[in-house]
């Protein structure tokens, strides 16, 4: 039970940054419908220069408090990234609105290997470790251990989350995007300004990432230039899990993927064991006997699988996604 | 009309062409070897890609299901070949024997990756397949334990070249006063396949199940109203994309005689969408072009990026690799930019692109 609840506490804070990244993927398909393949690179972005700014400041300002230095961090990385996201699509995306489907993924993918690569050459190749400005105080519940970052986090991602909602909800900006998703060229009539609000779900996009940049790293204590590809994947298979374009799709499925890989993760080593199995192989039962009798056929290393496993499950059942409603035909 | 008629009414310049063509390409490796055996390895690499560019082009350019796992079938032929003929299992059956075993499991995975994910659209089959290339990577990197069939992530090593009785194509050897390298070798055989590949695929687009394909690539539903069993003809796109890839990763194998599980990751699967889709979706000899030029740009770049360098600013301000990537990203974006619809679109799209763009100006 206690191993239960701990998978399910680490799954909600890794799940909380993936619903804020998939937020990004799911606004800009809603509006323009591509898939962004860039935007796990500016989650990378955003996390390095908060690093860079916090280890500088800590560098010449050491007496500030903690809260300050990693909000100065935020904020520079919010602004990075916005720009970055900004002149991505003015660039990029906004030429080829009326091209062939697949001529923006393929920019895309460009834009993503010119982003990696200059990182890579700003930061190098090494793995760069966040300074512990936040002691991660465990807080027992129910034998479970949640540290006060985990708890942060989650707080943090669920007020973000809710902030979203109520600009799309409540704001003159959120009905206009709401409006162009479902029909740009009326929405450009009832005198929509298209530009201005597909940039708009750039930047917001943009400004979430960089905060879940900021989170992971300090999650996991670790940044490097190929961070954001397997994190913009996993936000993504959320956001289609959830149902692309769908806002409340893209925070269940962030949520939903956070806490399967967890479980799966913790639990498949036992399940998968196969020393309680009576027909074995001499090869299997020599090893059962060398590891106390723990053999099993997928490890923790099998993490990813799960994942994407439950995707494809998922989609077969629903084929839009748990809340989503259908897209376009062709690729 | 018969062949014969046919064939002689093809003008001679047409003939001379050809054989142009044909005496270039034969020629081509031992002026590419004056430039060292690297560059013989690139173009034998080049062909490879351009197999495996065709049959993803059935899957995407064809029947038009955006598929972003390819490289999965890639290397389920690839370590077919690779568990077939090394000492990894201490088998060692002939290349002919495991190429059609290779293509027929990379097509049992592509109708297994098809059938459940026939019903999805656009974007969720492109997810799907995306996540099964990964599940497959992933496998491959981790059936080492409990019992060792891949070998993890240090790969496969010593797989056997590929063999026509006692001739390997691995050693140098010399005919008729001319020595030819291993690569050399390796550049005829993968030649005589790879036009054996184009000429294939050629026949497939014209046939009645190539125009199948374009029906469903163009509206599904009125395909289905036209009396085309979709979900038949679907399964087939994947499963023949999916054998192409099987051969083509086969063909890997022997050559590089070494594989590991870093090869098939999801970066190579979507190099060779790029390549697809920047050669110009549909149409074979786009693809061609996409798969030969995508494969050179970042060669060319690494041998050219450090003089380059030196010449304008005296020393290597940025290192070979990560230039060579940078440029290769830019240039991605920059030739999408200026032709949406690949650099060779078959006529159908470009006439296509023309209507929209008349309909948008209007």
């Amino acid at each position: 039970m206690e191993t239960f609840l701990q998978q399910i506490i680490n799954g909600l804070t890794l799940g909380s940054v993936y619903a804020l990244v998939a937020l990004g993927y799911t606004m800009v398909y809603g509006i323009i419908g591509l898939i962004n393949f860039a935007h796990g690179e500016v989650v990378m972005i955003g996390a390095m220069v908060a690093l860079s700014v916090i280890t500088g400041l800590l560098g010449s300002h050491a007496s500030l408090p903690a809260v300050v230095i990693i909000l100065a961090g935020l904020f520079v990385a919010i602004l990075v990234c916005v720009a970055i996201a900004y002149s991505m699509e003015k660039i990029a995306y906004r030429p080829l609105r009326s091209a062939p489907r697949l001529a923006p993924l393929i920019t895309a993918i460009g834009m993503s290997i010119v982003l990696q690569n200059v990182a890579l050459m700003v930061w190098g190749r090494n793995y760069r470790t966040f300074p512990t400005l936040i002691t991660p105080t465990p807080h027992i519940i129910f034998g479970a251990a949640m540290t006060d970052l985990q708890m942060l986090i989650v707080v943090l991602a669920a007020l973000l989350m809710g902030g979203l909602v109520l600009i799309v909800q409540r704001t003159r900006l959120g009905i206009a995007m709401r409006a162009t998703a479902q029909n740009p060229q009326v929405a450009g009539l009832m005198g929509i300004d298209i530009n201005v609000i597909i940039s708009a779900a750039f930047v917001i996009g943009a400004a979430l990432a960089a905060v879940a940049g900021l989170m992971v790293m300090a999650y996991y204590g670790i940044a490097h230039y190929y961070m954001g590809f397997l994190l913009g994947l996993k936000a993504f298979t959320a956001a289609v899990l959830g149902g692309i374009g769908n806002l409340a799709g893209a925070m269940l499925g962030g949520l939903l993927l956070g806490i399967i890989e967890a479980l799966g993760a913790g639990y498949i080593g036992d399940v998968s064991n196969v020393c309680g199995l009576s027909s074995l192989s001499d090869a299997l039962q020599q090893k059962c006997a060398d590891n106390d009798g723990q053999v099993s056929l997928f490890g923790s290393n099998y993490q990813d699988v799960f994942a994407f496993f439950v995707l494809i499950l998922v989609l077969i059942f629903r084929p839009s996604g748990l809340l989503g409603e259908r897209v376009a035909d062709r690729a | 009309m018969s062949l014969a008629a046919r064939r002689s009414g093809i003008p001679v310049h047409v003939w001379a062409g050809v054989a142009l063509v044909a005496i270039a390409l034969g020629v081509l490796p031992f002026v590419a070897a004056l430039a060292g055996q690297a560059w013989v390895r690139i173009l034998n690499f080049a062909m490879i890609y351009t197999m495996l560019a065709l049959g993803l082009n059935i899957v995407v350019g064809f029947a038009g299901l955006l598929d972003l796992g390819y490289i999965a079938f890639y290397a389920v032929g690839a370590y077919t070949y690779a568990l077939l003929a090394s000492p990894q299992f201490g088998i060692h059956l002939p290349f002919w024997v495991i190429l059609p075993i290779g293509a027929s499991i990379a097509c049992l995975f592509g109708v297994l990756l098809g059938t459940p994910t026939l019903k999805l659209r656009g974007d969720y089959l492109a997810i799907v397949t995306l996540g099964f290339g990964e599940i497959i990577r992933i496998f491959l990197n981790n059936l080492n334990a409990p019992l060792n069939f891949t070998n993890g992530p240090q790969g496969i090593n010593l797989i056997d070249p590929f063999r026509i009785g006692g001739f390997s194509l691995a050693s140098t050897e010399t005919f008729f006063g001319i020595s030819f390298s291993g690569p050399q070798k390796y550049y005829y055989m993968l030649l005589l396949l790879t036009i054996a590949v184009i000429f294939v695929n050629l026949r497939l687009q014209n046939s009645r199940l190539g125009r199948a394909w374009e029906a469903i690539r163009e509206d599904e539903i009125a395909a289905k109203a036209m009396g085309i069993n979709t979900r038949n003809v679907k399964l087939l796109a994947f499963a023949m994309g999916a054998s192409f890839g099987g051969i083509a990763g086969a063909v890997f194998s022997a050559t590089q005689q070494f594989i590991s599980p870093e090869s098939f990751g999801l970066f190579e699967s979507i190099i060779v969408l790029a390549m697809v889709v920047l050669g110009g979706m549909g149409n074979i000899p786009g693809v061609i072009l996409g798969a030969v030029l995508l494969t050179l740009l970042p060669e060319v770049l690494r041998y050219t990026m450090e003089p380059l360098q030196m010449a304008l600013f005296g020393r290597v301000v940025i290192d070979a690799e990560t230039i060579r990537l940078l440029v290769f990203g830019v240039a991605l974006v920059a030739i999408m930019l200026f032709r949406p619809a690949g650099l060779w679109p078959s006529a159908v799209r470009k006439r296509e692109l023309e209507v929209a763009k008349e309909e948008a100006a209007a």
